[in-house]
């Protein structure tokens, strides 16, 4: 069941983040029909059996071109080498991230590996379920918009928040990596 | 002979792998070729850190060009960021000494292995290993944040030259204390004197959390592997699956043994919000033994757990085992190999 976490901390569970992935994907597919689908890739039986009530996948957006050159964008978000070496952004988050090589990919992060923390909006951490690296937006920060853009939300429409986050939150993200977000699907949560 | 807590953290800081590193072929220019490099890596440390010492063992016999070094066992890239000795508790289930491990300077497998720049990269990554345990001990990275550069600087430096002294000494200060480990005083009251003392800043100022970061990695051997010493080979790294999270237990009333535990990561782990809603203990009281019993109802079975080189019996506390054979990122890196069907889509 969805929880109204979403709307008060800016963050969001794994649990609600499977239940509002499969929702966005619907919604996307309805109000999105011309683009390809955003499909969820099933990995709970990666180990050749299913871990009980465990939850384990990722929401995936193959044969997209992308218009707007992320290598420029990195290039110009690149590290500054003389920069301090310790930041002092929130590493561990638990937000969705979006991570992109050929495949766009949505996937959960509460706990990530080997990534570096730096003011480069991108990073190069391993994917978490395909064991190699790519490139993902930084999710610092993360929560602290999310909560902005929650703002007024009405915790009483508790069964919504998560929907409301993931549309909320891929508004953001989404353009950039030149995915707009359909216009109805804004409307529906209001 | 005392072997209490203290020795046995101590025994894991000066553990080390004997390599034997050779040169990739590729990148061999002179006749004869370089001699194998001979060196002691220690367990808790990362190969990357060894740079400064084969460079120039291997430097007069590399072609021109920008040194970038990573290594592989026998073809597969190494990661770089998982502790020496997990690796070769991972790679080698049947140990190799001294483990022969290809060096290159050239080529990085970019598509395989995330970026690393030398020593800032390994720094980087422990200390962001040590954020997000602190996070799932207290549920906030804020006291490794916090820390001073000073104090981030020597706890990296103690770790790199193996300094347990140092180490428990900077580290008491982000008073991350685990687990109570009333094993290591029956062991030996000397040595958990000693201990208290040390972790006595932490004790008083935080209580002892029940979530212990875990890092799980899970070899599926093939369902005819019977025999250890035949030779295992990973083409891939996605023949070993990760599985990064909190395993709770609820210290007084539980003694469980790892085995137990790994086997509840299978079957029972909620997940970390689910586990945060529900203080319920999530360790089933099975033995190893009716894992392996399993085997014929076609459930995964466990064929060997290795932790620090160690395989732990079963009457072993877990408080025990995480408190001495946790590497100093804070997590309890667990290798296991299991029996299980393959996935349908491999």
């Amino acid at each position: 069941m969805a929880s109204n976490q979403a709307t008060c901390d800016g963050s969001l569970s794994l649990i609600d983040f499977q239940i509002a992935a499969n929702d966005f994907a619907e919604k996307w597919k309805k109000f999105n029909s011309a683009y390809p689908e955003w499909l969820w890739i099933d990995c709970s039986n990666r180990l050749g059996f299913a871990a009980h009530g465990v939850i384990d996948g990722y929401l995936s957006l193959q044969n997209v071109f992308i218009r707007r050159s992320l290598e420029e964008e990195r290039d110009e978000g690149g590290c500054n080498d003389d920069e301090e070496p310790f930041d002092n952004a929130t590493l561990v988050c638990i937000v969705p991230v979006m991570m992109e090589i050929n495949i766009i990919s949505m996937s959960y992060t509460a706990l990530r590996t080997g990534f570096q923390c730096s003011t480069s909006m991108y990073r190069i951490p391993e994917h978490p379920y395909l064991n190699r690296p790519w490139y993902m937006l930084h999710p610092c920060g993360t929560s602290e918009w999310m909560k902005l853009l929650l703002v007024g939300v009405d915790n009483s429409m508790a069964t919504n928040g998560t929907e409301r986050y993931m549309i909320s939150w891929f508004s953001v993200v989404g353009q950039v990596f030149g995915l707009k977000l359909p216009f109805e699907m804004l409307k529906s949560i209001g | 002979m005392e072997r209490g807590g203290k020795e046995a953290q101590q025994y894991v800081w000066d553990g080390a792998i004997p390599l034997q590193i050779h040169l990739h072929d590729s990148e061999v220019t002179t006749l004869p070729p370089p001699a194998p490099a001979l060196i002691l890596a220690p367990r808790i440390g990362y190969l990357p850190l060894l740079s400064p010492q084969l460079k120039p063992f291997f430097s007069g016999a590399l072609p021109p060009g920008v040194d970038t070094v990573w290594f592989d066992y026998k073809g597969l890239p190494l990661k770089w960021y998982i502790p020496t000795g997990v690796l070769f508790d991972l790679l080698c289930a049947e140990p190799e000494r001294p483990w022969n491990l290809t060096v290159h300077f050239r080529g990085y497998p970019g598509n395989v292995l995330i970026p690393c720049d030398g020593e800032d990269s390994v720094k980087w990554s422990y200390i962001n290993s040590l954020k997000e345990a602190a996070y799932i001990i207290h549920g906030s990275s804020k006291n490794v944040m916090n820390m001073s550069q000073p104090d981030q600087i020597d706890l990296w430096r103690s770790v790199m030259n193996g300094k347990l002294e140092t180490y428990n000494r900077i580290s008491s200060k982000l008073k991350l204390g685990i687990v109570r480990d009333d094993f290591s005083a029956k062991l030996n009251p000397s040595s958990s004197k000693i201990q208290h003392s040390v972790d006595e800043t932490e004790a008083t100022a935080a209580p002892k959390a029940s979530r212990i970061p875990v890092r799980l990695y899970i070899c599926n051997v093939d369902e005819d592997f019977d025999d250890f010493e035949e030779e295992l080979h990973f083409d891939s790294w996605d023949q070993i699956s990760y599985i990064n999270r909190p395993v709770e237990i609820n210290g007084e009333e539980f003694y469980p043994n790892s085995s137990n535990t790994i086997k509840a990561e299978f079957k029972n782990e909620p997940g970390i919000e689910a586990e945060e809603e529900s203080k319920t203990g999530i360790i089933e009281g099975t033995s190893i033994e009716s894992v392996e019993s399993q085997s014929l109802s076609g459930q995964p079975v466990i064929k060997l757990v290795r932790i620090q080189g160690i395989e732990p019996k079963s009457e072993i506390p877990f408080s025990w085992v995480v408190k001495n054979l946790m590497n100093p990122d804070y997590f309890l890196h667990i290798c296991l190999y299991i029996k299980a069907p393959k996935p349908l889509d491999s």
